[in-house]
C-alpha cells in the first residue's frame, strides 16, 4: 500500500483512538468509575467487542453518512476525519462529553460546502433528528428499565453480597453488548468517509467468507478505537461515573444497557428487517453519539427520582457543546481543506463527471 | 469436559465466595445475638446465686463468641476489601460490623465487672435490674435483625429500627427508676455509687444499640438505588 495512502489514513485512525478514549469510556465509565469493574477487565473487554460490532454489523450506518456526502478523495476524507478528531480532542480538553457522531457530520458538510456538492437534506434531517429521539429514546429506556429493576430486586430480595456479584457480572455484560453496539453504529464516523476510498482489496478467507475492503478498513478503524481504550480511556471513565449525577452500580448499569440498547436500535439491519416484514416503520441506521445516549439515560433515571441532584447548569454545558461540536468540526474541515488544496497541492474532491 | 468443567467452576467462583461471606456475616450476627441471651441469663444468675460457677460458666462463653466473631469481622472486612466487593457499600458494613461488635465487647466487660467487683444487689432491686437488662437485650436483638435487614431485605430495616428506639427509652426509664431508688436508700455513698455503676454497665448497651441504629439509618439511605 502506498505510504501516502497510510499517512491520510491516519487522521481516521486519530478520530477512532478518540473515539476509543471518549466514546467507549461512555460504555464502561460508569462501571469503572463505580469501581465494580476494574479497568484492565473493562478496557479488554471493550477493545474485543468494538472490534467485532464494528467489523460484523458496522456497514447499516456507514451508508447513511455516505449519503449526507460521498468524499471522493482520500485528502477530503484526511481533512474531513482530521478535523472531527480535532474537534472532540478540543472538546474533550473542555471537559464536555462529545462524540464523534457530531463532529464528522459538521465535518463532511464542511467538505461538501467546500466542494460545493449539495448536502442530501432528507439525510441531514434524519440524522439531525436522531440527534433529538436518542437521548430522549435512552432516557425513557432507562427510566423503564430502571423501574423494572429495582422492583426486581425489591421482589426478589438478593443478600447485598449476591446483588453486588449480579450486579458485575451484569455490567461486564451490558458492557460487551455496549461495545459491540459502539463499534457497529460509530465505526461508521471513523472509517465511513474512506469508504468511497478503500485502499484496500477484497480477498477469500480459507473458503470462509470474503473479508471486504471495508471490513479491512473497519478492522483499522476498530484496533484504533482499542488502542484509544486502552492508553487513554481511564482517566475518562473515571469522571464520567458520577459527574451529572451520583450513582448506584445498579443505576450504572441501567445506564450501561440503555446507552447500547439505543446503539443498536440504530445500527442493527436485523432488527430493521424485521420491522420491515413486520409492516412496522423502520429505524434508520444512523451513526447516533453514545454520550447523547448516556447523558439521556442518565437523564432518565434522574428524572424518574423526582429530578433531585441532576446538575442542570452542567447539562447545560453539554447541550452547548452538542451544538457547538458540528459546527466546529465544519469550520475546521472548510479552513483545513482550504489549506490542504490550496497550499499543500492536494486533491480533496474528485468533481463529478 | 474437565476443561469445560473447571471453566464453569471458575466462572462460578465469585458466586462462591459471595455466599462463603454471607455465612460468615450471618455467623456473626449469630453470635451477637446469642451473646445476647448469655447476657440476660449470666445476670439473672447472679441475682439469684452471685458469681456461681454457672454464672462463671456464662461469662466465659460470651467471651468465647466474643473472640469468635472478632475474627469473622477481620475476616469478612479482609475479603471485602481485598477483592474490592460492594465497593459502594463496604466502608459502611466495615463501620456496622465495628459498631455491633462493641456492643459484644459492653456485654463481655459488663459481665467481667461483675465477677470481679461481685456487687451487693439487695433483693428490692432485683427486679428492676432483671427488667433492664430485659430491655438492653431487646434493643441489642432488634439491632441485630436491622442489620440482617440491612443486608437481606433493605426495605425491612425501618421495621426493627422503631424498636430500637423504643428499646432505648423504656431501658432509660427502667435505669433512672433503678438509679433514684438506690440513691433513696440509707446504704453508704461507695455502695450506692457501686450500684449506680452497674445500672450504667447495662445500660450503656441500649445507647449503644441506638448509636449502631443511628448509623444504620444512614447506611440505608445511601444504599437505597
Amino acid at each position: 500500500m502506498d505510504v501516502a495512502v497510510l499517512f491520510f489514513l491516519s487522521s481516521g485512525l486519530f478520530l477512532g483512538w478518540s473515539l476509543g478514549a471518549n466514546d467507549a469510556a461512555n460504555v464502561f465509565g460508569t462501571a469503572v468509575g463505580t469501581r465494580m469493574v476494574r479497568f484492565a477487565t473493562a478496557a479488554a473487554i471493550c477493545s474485543v467487542f468494538v472490534i467485532l460490532g464494528a467489523v460484523i454489523s458496522g456497514s447499516g450506518a456507514a451508508q447513511t453518512l455516505g449519503k449526507l456526502g460521498a468524499i471522493n478523495a482520500l485528502g477530503g476524507s484526511f481533512m474531513a476525519a482530521g478535523s472531527a478528531a480535532l474537534a472532540v480532542f478540543a472538546m474533550t480538553k473542555a471537559g464536555l462529553p462529545v462524540s464523534t457522531t457530531q463532529a464528522i457530520v459538521g465535518a463532511i458538510i464542511g467538505w461538501n460546502l467546500f466542494t460545493g456538492t449539495s448536502t442530501d437534506a432528507a439525510t441531514l434531517i434524519t440524522i439531525l433528528s436522531t440527534w433529538l429521539i436518542c437521548p430522549v429514546l435512552a432516557a425513557g429506556i432507562a427510566a423503564a428499565l430502571f423501574r423494572l429493576t429495582t422492583r426486581i430486586i425489591r421482589s426478589a430480595k438478593p443478600h447485598l453480597l449476591r446483588q453486588d456479584a449480579y450486579t458485575r457480572a451484569a455490567l461486564l455484560l451490558a458492557g460487551a453488548f455496549g461495545a459491540y453496539s459502539l463499534g457497529a453504529n460509530n465505526i461508521a464516523n471513523v472509517m465511513g468517509v474512506f469508504v468511497p476510498v478503500s485502499p484496500f482489496t477484497e480477498f477469500e478467507i480459507a473458503g470462509i467468507g470474503t473479508f471486504s475492503s471495508v471490513q479491512q478498513l473497519f478492522l483499522l478503524g476498530a484496533v484504533a478505537i482499542a488502542v484509544g481504550v486502552i492508553t487513554y480511556s481511564k482517566r475518562v471513565m473515571l469522571t464520567v461515573g458520577g459527574r451529572l449525577l451520583p450513582m448506584s452500580p445498579v443505576a450504572a448499569w441501567v445506564v450501561v444497557v440503555a446507552h447500547s440498547i439505543v446503539l443498536f436500535v440504530f445500527s442493527s439491519r436485523g432488527l430493521e428487517s424485521l420491522l420491515e416484514s413486520a409492516g412496522l416503520p423502520t429505524i434508520p441506521l444512523v451513526p447516533v453519539s453514545s454520550s447523547q445516549a448516556v447523558v439521556g439515560a442518565v437523564l432518565g433515571i434522574g428524572l424518574l427520582k423526582g429530578g433531585r441532584g441532576i446538575r442542570w447548569r452542567l447539562l447545560g454545558g453539554i447541550g452547548l457543546g452538542w451544538m457547538a461540536t458540528p459546527v466546529i468540526a465544519g469550520v475546521l474541515c472548510f479552513v483545513g481543506l482550504f489549506f490542504l488544496q490550496n497550499v499543500f497541492n492536494q486533491v480533496v474532491y474528485q468533481p463529478a463527471g | 469436559m474437565a476443561a469445560k468443567e473447571s471453566m464453569l467452576g471458575r466462572g462460578l467462583l465469585p458466586f462462591r465466595r459471595t455466599k462463603a461471606l454471607e455465612s460468615e456475616i450471618d455467623a456473626f450476627l449469630d453470635k451477637l445475638s446469642e451473646s445476647g441471651l448469655l447476657f440476660k441469663r449470666a445476670v439473672q444468675i447472679y441475682l439469684e446465686e452471685g458469681a456461681s460457677a454457672e454464672f462463671d460458666q456464662k461469662l466465659q462463653a460470651v467471651n468465647r463468641l466474643e473472640s469468635e466473631a472478632d475474627k469473622l469481622r477481620r475476616s469478612v472486612i479482609t475479603q471485602l476489601y481485598t477483592q474490592t466487593l460492594i465497593p459502594e457499600s463496604r466502608g459502611d458494613v466495615l463501620g456496622l460490623l465495628e459498631n455491633l461488635d462493641s456492643l459484644l465487647g459492653l456485654y463481655e466487660g459488663a459481665l467481667w465487672s461483675f465477677s470481679i467487683e461481685q456487687p451487693e444487689i439487695s433483693a428490692e432491686f432485683h427486679g428492676d435490674y432483671a427488667t433492664l437488662c430485659d430491655q438492653v437485650v431487646h434493643a441489642a436483638e432488634a439491632i441485630v435483625l436491622a442489620s440482617r435487614a440491612f443486608f437481606r431485605n433493605i426495605e425491612a430495616v425501618g421495621d426493627h429500627m422503631h424498636k430500637v428506639m423504643f428499646y432505648e427509652k423504656e431501658a432509660d426509664k427502667v435505669s433512672t427508676k433503678l438509679k433514684r431508688a438506690i440513691f433513696a436508700t440509707d446504704l453508704p455513698l461507695y455502695r450506692k455509687a457501686h450500684l449506680r455503676n452497674f445500672v450504667e454497665h447495662i445500660d450503656n448497651v441500649a445507647d449503644r444499640a441506638e448509636d449502631v441504629a443511628d448509623r444504620l439509618a444512614i447506611y440505608t439511605i445511601k444504599r437505597s438505588f
